[in-house]
């Protein structure tokens, strides 16, 4: 008769109860099912680890350490989860709880550049609802669109004084017309930065009492927008 | 008009008060030489001088009321925290995601180091070390521009140990969220902060008492905090001169919607509001009427044409029956249908409550489902007495206000265009019922059976076997026939 193996906590499977053990060496927190821990980029995590440091409780880096992840894998992938697990210390299942809750986060794979057209109250009403239809299309015409557009009608991105508009990997675009759905699509897979024209950065107030002073339009600083600046 | 050399201006030199928004396009206004040159840190350099609770009294004596939304008086919230050597926190609200708000984008963007200032000298009045600024995650360009300006201000000195020389050390950190609403209310913060789902605590303990990592924490939105280096260098009671008795000082407005100039305008507080609306912002477009609108975001219930000259301060729009909330002003013309704005205002917050608490998770879900009955022309003039009451029963039963943020404006809308909702349903049920027979929609619309005036049929009637004659001829009767 063959004896069933247990490890020394008594249990057959292996650490499962030092998964929840947040105080360990990070070496030691077993990966999903066991599985040995996985290796994670240098780069990740010095910046993880960085921003652990910004906080007297270092889950506090829980988002900002989830949003270095998704950068690099894409999406908050299980491997994702589990290199931000390593390095911080927490269990997996805790930053999928976290990842689920935020609609920044991804939990399925998306496309490589993030297109939100805001669809709240004060954009749908100057049109918005068609922008994102415009963006649909625009998107679903493209061969590989799926890989290369995460397109999404997001809640009020605190820009409607450009509605109807859109945040183009971070970069705040408008008012955009239908036409421009496609150009700022093309933009992106170029590499261009994003209707110039027309972004956030180089808006004046509209006030007319705030400036006392004309100032000239200045440029935005496009190399300092944007994920990953 | 000549370049004033402060960088504030007040009432009587030319133009209204503007004491946030001076030449704020200036370039270069965004980086510490720029801020400095026109007299930036000098309120903190003033502010260092004196004690803490002398600061304190300033606050105090300003009248500043909180600009993120609940419209608290900053001073007393900087007194309520406990006195001694423990943990204290000050957290900066940027999470700006009320609908219809961007004037904390506009300042953090443009003028980062008022904030950061700002920031410094309540931290000094509430004997706070440790502080956060939690910015929204979609305001990428904005959180990089604190960055920038927070490794500037850290280098000048101006955070860090012993600033300037005193005996007073503070820690700043930029903080970025990942896109939820709930995380733009203090505890739901906190929590989110601590590296958690942004879910609500129960209150009491209030922050100031057990907040961030259980320790007393001050919260303030970043126009409030912004704010502070004005009143110091004015003096708390030259401040309070500004707007009205009980709603002190200036406020940034965000008009947004149906106007011709949408922006963010900086007003004082107590002018009539038809002045924001069609003065600065222009009005809706040409040939248009303002059917409704929200003066403090989508939370607030909203206001008809007739209430455009309520002055824009707290306690008028409170008096209105709606509040001041965060100063974001959604105006709405008469050519969209008030269902809509329903619709939308309840689908965001369907999509944006966290589910702890029952009325709200339930009471937005469902709010939506009716409404979306009516549109499909499934509901009776019933159901609005239902939607009605569920928005009631919301309201003060959860642990923060989201479920009210949703309950007040839809519920003043029902109140409000209650002839409208049913209108709306009326007509929804009547083409529902058309189109269930077997006549084409083409075919009864030659008859003119689709134009005749909403309303007018039998309520009890289910819609689906509503035969296209079967009126009973007087608009209106439908209730009573419940």
């Amino acid at each position: 008769m063959s004896v069933v193996r247990r490890f020394e906590h008594g249990s057959r499977v292996p650490g499962w109860d030092e998964s929840v053990d947040l105080e360990k060496a990070p070496a030691e927190v077993p990966g999903v099912g066991g599985s040995p821990s996985p290796a994670v980029p240098e780069a990740l995590r010095a910046e993880i680890e960085a921003h652990m440091a910004n906080y007297p409780d270092r889950r506090s880096a829980a988002l900002p350490a989830l949003e270095a992840a998704q950068r690099v894998h894409g999406w908050c992938s299980p491997e994702a989860l589990e290199q931000v697990a390593c390095v911080m210390r927490v269990t997996p299942a805790y930053l999928d709880s976290v990842a689920s809750f935020y609609d920044m986060l991804e939990t399925s794979p998306v496309g490589r550049h993030s297109v939100y057209v805001c669809t709240n109250i004060s954009c749908s009403l100057c049109g918005a609802d068609e922008l994102l239809e415009a963006f649909l299309a625009a998107a679903a015409k493209d061969p590989d669109g799926e890989r290369e557009f995460n397109v999404r009608g997001f809640e009020c991105l605190g820009a409607c004084d450009i509605a109807p508009m859109a945040s183009v990997d971070g970069v705040y675009v408008g008012p955009l017309s239908l036409d421009d759905a496609a150009q700022v699509l093309d933009d992106v897979r170029a590499g261009r930065p994003v209707a110039p024209e027309k972004q956030l950065a180089r808006k004046l107030v509209a006030d007319p009492h705030a400036n006392s002073r004309e100032f000239p339009l200045h440029d935005a600083e496009p190399a300092r927008e944007g994920r990953g600046a | 008009m000549s370049a004033p050399t402060a960088s504030r201006r007040v009432d009587g030199e030319g133009g209204p008060s503007i004491l946030l928004f001076a030449d704020i396009d200036e370039p270069g206004l965004a980086t510490l030489a720029g801020y400095e040159r026109r007299g930036g840190y000098s309120s903190l350099r003033k502010a260092l001088q004196m004690t803490p609770e002398a600061v304190l009294e300033q606050l105090k004596a300003s009248g500043l009321r909180g600009r993120g939304g609940a419209g608290f008086a900053m001073g007393t919230k900087v007194s309520f925290l406990p006195k001694g050597t423990m943990d204290k926190y000050l957290v900066c609200n940027a999470d700006e995601s009320e609908p219809g708000t961007f004037k904390d984008r506009e300042l953090m963007q443009k003028t980062p180091h008022m904030l950061i200032e700002g920031l410094i000298i309540a931290a000094y009045a509430a004997g706070t070390n440790r502080s956060f600024i939690y910015i929204r995650g979609e305001y990428v360009l904005q959180a990089n521009v604190l960055d920038a300006a927070l490794v500037e201000a850290r280098a000048a000195g101006y955070v860090g140990e012993r600033i300037l020389g005193s005996e007073h050390s503070l820690s700043l950190v930029v903080h970025r969220g990942a896109g939820a609403y709930i995380c733009g209310e203090e505890t739901g913060l906190l929590d989110s902060l601590e590296g958690k789902r942004g879910n609500p605590r129960l209150k009491p303990p209030f922050p100031a008492v057990q907040g961030l990592y259980q320790g007393p924490t001050l919260i303030n939105n970043v126009e409030t905090l912004s704010t502070v280096p004005a009143i110091i260098e004015m003096g708390g009671e030259e401040y309070a001169k500004l707007g009205v008795e009980t709603s002190t000082g200036t406020k940034l407005v965000s008009v947004s919607g149906h106007v011709q100039r949408p922006g963010n305008y900086e007003i004082e507080l107590g002018i009539p509001s038809r002045e924001i609306i069609y003065g600065l912002a222009g009005g809706p477009p040409e040939g248009r009427a303002v059917k409704c609108w929200f003066p403090g975001g989508s939370s607030s219930p909203v206001l008809k044409e007739e209430d455009l000259d309520v002055p824009y301060d707290f306690n008028s729009l409170a008096q209105a029956g709606t509040m001041l909330g965060s100063g974001a002003i959604i105006v709405v013309d008469d050519s969209t249908p008030i269902l809509d704005v329903a619709m939308k205002t309840a689908k965001f917050y369907r999509h944006e409550s966290c589910g702890k608490c029952t009325p709200c998770r339930e009471g937005t879900n469902w709010t939506v489902k009716m409404l979306e009955r009516i549109d499909d022309g499934e509901a009776t003039p019933m159901d609005l007495e239902i939607m009605a009451s569920v928005q009631e029963h919301i309201i003060g039963n959860c642990l923060c206000v989201l479920g009210d943020a949703m309950a007040m404006p839809i519920g003043s809308m029902i109140a409000k265009f209650k002839d409208e909702f049913e209108a709306h349903m009326e007509s929804a049920r009547m083409r529902r019922g058309l189109n269930g027979s077997a006549a084409s929609d083409t075919a009864l619309e030659a008859q003119g059976a689709l134009e005749e005036p909403p309303g007018t049929l039998l309520a009890h009637q289910p819609g689906g076997e509503q035969a296209p004659g079967a009126h009973d001829g007087a608009p209106g009767t439908h209730r009573g026939g419940v």
